[in-house]
């Protein structure tokens, strides 16, 4: 077998991402991560061409979406020859696809690939319950017409009462703050330092939005040119006057200031060989060089829902042989701030380091100057799959503009899931 | 939660239909406010022979202040109604001093005041002098448990052994059995062995020390956190994050700190011990108060709920307790206290997980206590019956109501009655108690 090869990030696209029952109320899931793609294509030059492969996939779908993505691809501007591919991994989607698009660049599979991912928290697929699904079911197995009234008059006005998709963890039914809230007293995070951090994540896209530096990493769409929940004029004052609303009395600190809101958005990234990318007029920004998942078990108490990252971090760490300082930039998504905060609290403390991840010494602090230095979900918002695409591609253009570096990207899923992975030029 | 039955036996209806149809009539139990003497009435006391014991305690009660009146056997003063009656058996060394309990009670018992004490010190028997004088002190065992289910009127009735060269150390133990502290605590048989004097302010006994409550939020660990407080000790209250607020609201309360962790995390002692070291430099007192049910009869048994409740009751607590000692964190002179049961003692049906977890609490009192008396850290266990909180008003009302009269007092404990129990565990005073399991049951007629 032959050497690994390098797999660059050559280009990245997505759409402002939007509030919920916003701009893109009627937008599906196909329609945004299409023009997500689309205008990838168009700024890469790929019109009518075939890439190896496209992985994307979304969270919330419909049951129809069964093959969501190559049926984007028909439907897009590239080659309808390009096969495609759905995945899920609840947050971690997103960077899953471009891990996943990666390997198979590395290993001589493909030259080229588009990884991606996209959410609607508007368009929801909404479902029948299960006791109506049945009946349907067998209505449709019914041959003649006395049987299928007799399936019919099963039929009780409970029956229409649809099913809505919860943002809960199926095994515990708490919602992913209420895990986060618990997470947040166990690590003792305070109120500040979560609305400091919010702060800094609005401060920091609105700067980077200023300086052009989201340009050529987003297309408007349905009118929208940037990220609908950015509040470039928030103050630390406003955000302290915002109630809580996980989190119960007076120990409650998250607050929808300091906690993502519910999204819809989709992103797009091109990843390839530097042989192809110069075959195609276009040149790395950076290089996907490491990636780690890991997953802990929160059902019984023993680990937050959130601190998967806090776990596959240190592994990935010490494959790739470097510290927890040796970055430039750290792109740690801000599901919750007390998320970011409990994490990174974590990697400090010598009791969690030694007895939780068997480590000798703790991975100690970071610079908070390079944590998020163009915003992140906080400020954007959170299009669950589509958040990793939105960071691969932001943090491999902030690289290449500082002319090299390394950079660190933790992102926390659902399920008890972290997706991490580095960034190198 | 009231007992509403009790309220009603004290209604004129109540009284008459007690009366008439021979139903349990709950006697009211007084418990012990700030400020109260030990004791608010007369003592009669009464020995075998003078002792050094029988010395230590009429020294006792003069330092408390107590009217007493030294009863020769036989002689009943009419004109007194005790409020306790305390008997120096130590000195009786074979079966033929056994006829001076009958001659010395039958006269007096009859005399005692409602909610009124009777305390029988007697010698260890495994350290007994002499095989007659081992059996005679093993006898007195079922005199006291017999006389505690024939006093009435909320009157209790206990044992106090007292190992030889020990009796300088009965002063906390008197102390806790003659007071209002003591309510529940019926028909048991405490253990004193011998340890360093220790001389404390009885009424702030704990000041100075840092004491350790897991559990803390609500109910008996609540209780437990506000007793200990108020016998002077600081506090670090310890819950799950869900219960941050009810716990915020203990502590408040009370001064000291918080720590929100699940005993069961790999790390939780780690963590116990560096906030007790960061926060308040150590630790004197560790109360295994956090406990949790999951009720399922063993056929249908899960095995995640077998497992969480061993975790929390026994796993974390033995772990927690290794770790403490092991670190330095617990100082020594020390004090740890776990939380046993009824169950654990007598079993019940459905919970076999529960009683596994609480008969290893008491496993894990005598397992650790002979090698920890060399740092003179000492260990025991409350063993509460039935209490009054928000998870036994969760049981059905039939057998609620059982459980709340199957006992000598003919009523349900409240937590004050654990916390109380706790705290002279938790008493430096205490120093010759340890690898005591003592029920605060009102005596239980369940595994008695």
């Amino acid at each position: 077998m032959t050497e690994p090869r390098k797999v660059a990030v050559v280009a990245g696209n997505r759409i402002p991402f939007a509030r919920q029952d916003k701009t893109y109320r009627h937008a599906s899931n196909s329609d945004m991560l299409t023009a997500a793609l689309n205008g990838l294509v168009d700024r890469t030059g790929l019109g009518g061409q075939e890439v190896g492969e496209v992985v994307a996939g979304a969270v919330l779908k419909h049951a129809r979406d069964w093959n969501m993505v190559r049926e984007v691809v028909l439907g897009s501007k590239l080659a309808p020859t390009t096969p495609a591919y759905d995945i899920q991994q609840a947050c971690g989607t997103g960077l899953e696809a471009a891990i996943l698009v990666g390997n198979k660049i590395a290993l001589g599979q493909i030259d080229a690939g588009i990884a991606g991912g996209v959410d609607t928290a508007s368009d929801a697929p909404i479902s029948v319950n299960d006791r109506l699904r049945n009946i349907l079911l067998d209505l449709n197995r019914a041959k003649t017409y006395p049987d299928r009234l007799k399936v019919l008059a099963r039929v009780r006005p409970k029956d229409v009462v649809p099913e809505i998709p919860r943002n809960a963890e199926p095994r515990t039914g708490k919602s992913m703050g209420d895990h986060a809230a618990l997470t947040a007293l166990e690590w003792g995070i305070t109120r500040e330092a979560q609305d400091e951090l919010a702060y800094n994540s609005h401060i920091n896209l609105a700067k980077s939005y200023d300086r052009g530096f989201q340009n050529d990493l987003i297309t408007p769409y349905l009118g929208l040119e940037k990220d609908q929940n950015l509040r470039p004029d928030t103050t630390l004052e406003k955000l302290a006057k915002l109630r809580t609303v996980y989190g119960k009395g007076e120990t409650a600190t998250m607050t929808a200031g300091n906690s993502t809101p519910l999204t819809d958005g989709a992103s797009a990234v091109l990843l390839s060989t530097d042989e192809w990318a110069q075959e195609h007029g276009l040149r790395p920004l950076a290089y996907l060089t490491h990636s780690q998942t890991a997953a802990v078990d929160y059902v019984k108490g023993a680990e937050g829902l959130l601190m998967a990252p806090a776990y596959a971090v240190p592994r990935m760490l010490a494959r790739a042989g470097l510290t927890l300082q040796d970055f430039d930039y750290y792109e740690i998504h801000e599901a919750f701030a007390s998320q970011v905060l409990s994490t990174l609290k974590a990697w400090e403390d010598p009791i969690f380091c030694k007895e939780r991840l068997g480590l000798d010494a703790p991975l100690g602090e970071i610079d908070r100057d390079k944590l998020n230095v163009n915003g992140s979900s906080l400020a954007a918002g959170h299009p669950f799959a589509a958040t990793g695409g939105r960071i691969v591609a932001a943090l491999a253009k902030q690289l290449d503009e500082n002319g090299g570096g390394r950079g660190l990207i933790s992102i926390c899923a659902a399920g008890g899931q972290g997706v991490v992975a580095i960034l190198e030029k | 939660m009231t007992d509403r039955y009790q309220t009603f036996t004290r209604t004129p209806l109540g009284k008459t239909l007690v009366k008439n149809l021979g139903l349990p009539d709950p006697a009211p139990l007084p418990r012990w406010t700030e400020g109260s003497p030990v004791i608010d009435g007369p003592v009669v006391f009464g020995a075998i022979g003078e002792t050094d014991a029988g010395k230590a305690i009429q020294a006792l009660l003069r330092d408390i202040g107590a009217s007493f009146s030294t009863v020769t056997e036989g002689v009943a003063s009419s004109t007194i109604r005790p409020k306790a009656i305390v008997f120096d058996a130590t000195g009786a060394t074979s079966t033929a001093d056994l006829t001076s309990l009958q001659r010395f009670f039958s006269p007096v018992v009859r005399q005692l005041a409602p909610a009124g004490r009777v305390i029988v010190v007697g010698r260890t028997p495994e350290l007994a002098s002499s095989p007659e004088q081992h059996i005679a002190q093993r006898a007195l065992e079922g005199f006291t448990r017999s006389l505690g289910k024939e006093v009435k009127r909320g009157a209790t009735v206990n044992l106090v052994y007292v190992a030889p060269d020990a009796h300088e150390q009965l002063d906390s133990t008197l102390r806790f059995f003659l007071s209002p502290k003591s309510a529940y605590v019926d028909g048991q048989v405490a253990r004193i062995g011998t340890g360093p004097l220790v001389s404390n302010d009885p009424s702030r006994p704990l000041a100075g020390r840092t004491a350790l409550v897991t559990g803390a939020a609500r109910g008996i660990g609540a209780s437990i956190a506000d007793t200990l407080a108020r016998d002077g000790a600081t506090i670090i209250g310890v819950d799950v994050p869900q219960n941050a607020d009810p716990l915020r609201k203990v502590i408040s309360k009370i001064g000291g700190t918080e720590l929100l962790l699940d005993v069961t995390a790999v790390d939780a002692a780690q963590r116990i011990a560096a906030h007790a070291q960061e926060q308040h430099g150590g630790l004197d007192i560790v109360v295994h108060n956090a406990g949790i049910t999951r009720d399922r009869r063993l056929v249908n048994m899960r095995t995640d709920a077998w497992d969480a409740v061993l975790d929390v009751n026994l796993r974390a607590p033995e772990r927690i307790t290794k770790h403490l000692v092991e670190s330095g964190a617990l100082r020594d002179g020390g004090s740890i206290i776990g939380v046993s049961s009824m169950a654990g003692i007598a079993g019940n049906n459905g919970q076999t997980n529960y009683a596994t977890s609480k008969a290893g609490v008491i496993g894990l009192v005598q397992a650790l206590a002979p090698a920890l008396a060399e740092r003179q850290i000492r260990i025991n266990a409350v063993a509460p019956g039935f209490i009054e909180t928000e998870m036994t008003a969760k049981i059905p009302f039939a057998i609620r109501e059982v459980g709340r009269r199957i006992n000598s007092l003919q009523q349900g404990g409240l937590p004050i009655d654990v916390a109380e129990t706790i705290a002279w565990f938790a008493d430096p005073a205490s120093a010759g108690v340890t690898g005591n399991v003592v029920r605060v049951c009102g005596q239980s007629m369940l595994g008695a």
